[in-house]
């Protein structure tokens, strides 16, 4: 990035990335709470069962919508940025947004284990992607 | 916070996501390199590209990602899974430096080192918050 301009665009395209990945995570995460244990469903019902119970479920979709929106954003990054640039920054940077959005929207109880495995993760990912 | 152990069924499921997804995407990329270069004026390339036996073993592995992931969240925390499938990255690495013989950097040493460490601290948890208020009606869909 030689401009001041291109490092916001980078910047943009990785956040664009980082933030669709996340809500398309926290909605996933949040369809399958609300869904209950696909182990208990499937022993109960079947597999039918179990698929019907996600696909019924709209929350579902909506987490997959995003993740798409998140896969073709990945696609037009690389398509301007280098791969070692986007996919490192774009990994990390999405665990420590799950770990803020799992605690504000999903309630989950993000402890001092969880911040730190978080963090670890991100600067391992990050070293060991770039 | 309630503690929900883990059963060995529930670990191999974690380790499906955690394998799945980089041997899936190292399939597609694979696959995509045989390839000659598709031009956006051709694309029904792509459509064929999904027939040849690297890309279709990596589409079978994604969705065997998908599946184990979606199973995973049904019984875990986000904030549980996600760093708890990392570890798949480690995998990769080390079958790239054991088997196909590539070096590997101090600073990737480092990030695989980090990685367990990360990994190891959240398995150590719990696996899942419990509300208590919600515990009562949170009656599974049959």
């Amino acid at each position: 990035m030689n401009t001041m301009t291109s490092a916001w665009a980078a910047a943009a395209m990785i956040a664009a990335v980082v933030l669709s990945s996340t809500t398309g995570e926290v909605l996933t995460a949040a369809a399958m709470k609300s869904i209950g244990d696909l182990d208990d469903i499937r022993a109960h019902s079947g597999m039918k069962g179990a698929i019907k119970a996600v696909v019924t479920c709209p929350l579902f979709f909506a987490g997959v919508f995003f993740l798409a929106v998140a896969f073709f954003a990945l696609l037009f990054a690389l398509n301007h940025l280098n791969l070692s640039l986007v996919a490192p920054a774009s990994a990390s940077l999405t665990l420590v947004t799950n770990a803020i959005a799992g605690k504000i929207f999903l309630k989950e109880n993000v402890d001092r284990r969880r911040w730190a495995a978080a963090l670890l993760v991100c600067v391992g990912v990050y070293l060991l992607a770039h | 916070m309630a503690h929900h152990k883990l059963s060995a069924r529930q670990y191999c499921i974690l380790g499906l996501v955690a394998l799945c997804a980089p041997l899936g995407d190292t399939c597609l990329s694979r696959g995509m390199t045989n390839m000659p270069a598709i031009s956006l004026a051709h694309p029904l390339a792509l459509i064929a590209a999904v027939f040849t036996p690297w890309i279709a073993a990596g589409i079978a592995l994604l969705i065997g990602f998908f599946a184990s992931y979606l199973t995973a969240l049904s019984w875990a925390d986000l904030t549980f899974v996600l760093p708890a499938t990392a570890f798949g990255n480690v995998i990769v690495a080390l079958l790239a430096r054991f088997w196909l013989q590539e070096p590997i950097s101090v600073e990737r040493w480092i990030g695989i080192a980090l990685i367990t460490l990360g990994v190891g601290f959240v398995a150590h948890g719990p696996s899942r918050t419990e509300h208590p208020a919600s515990v009562a009606e949170e009656e599974p869909v049959r």
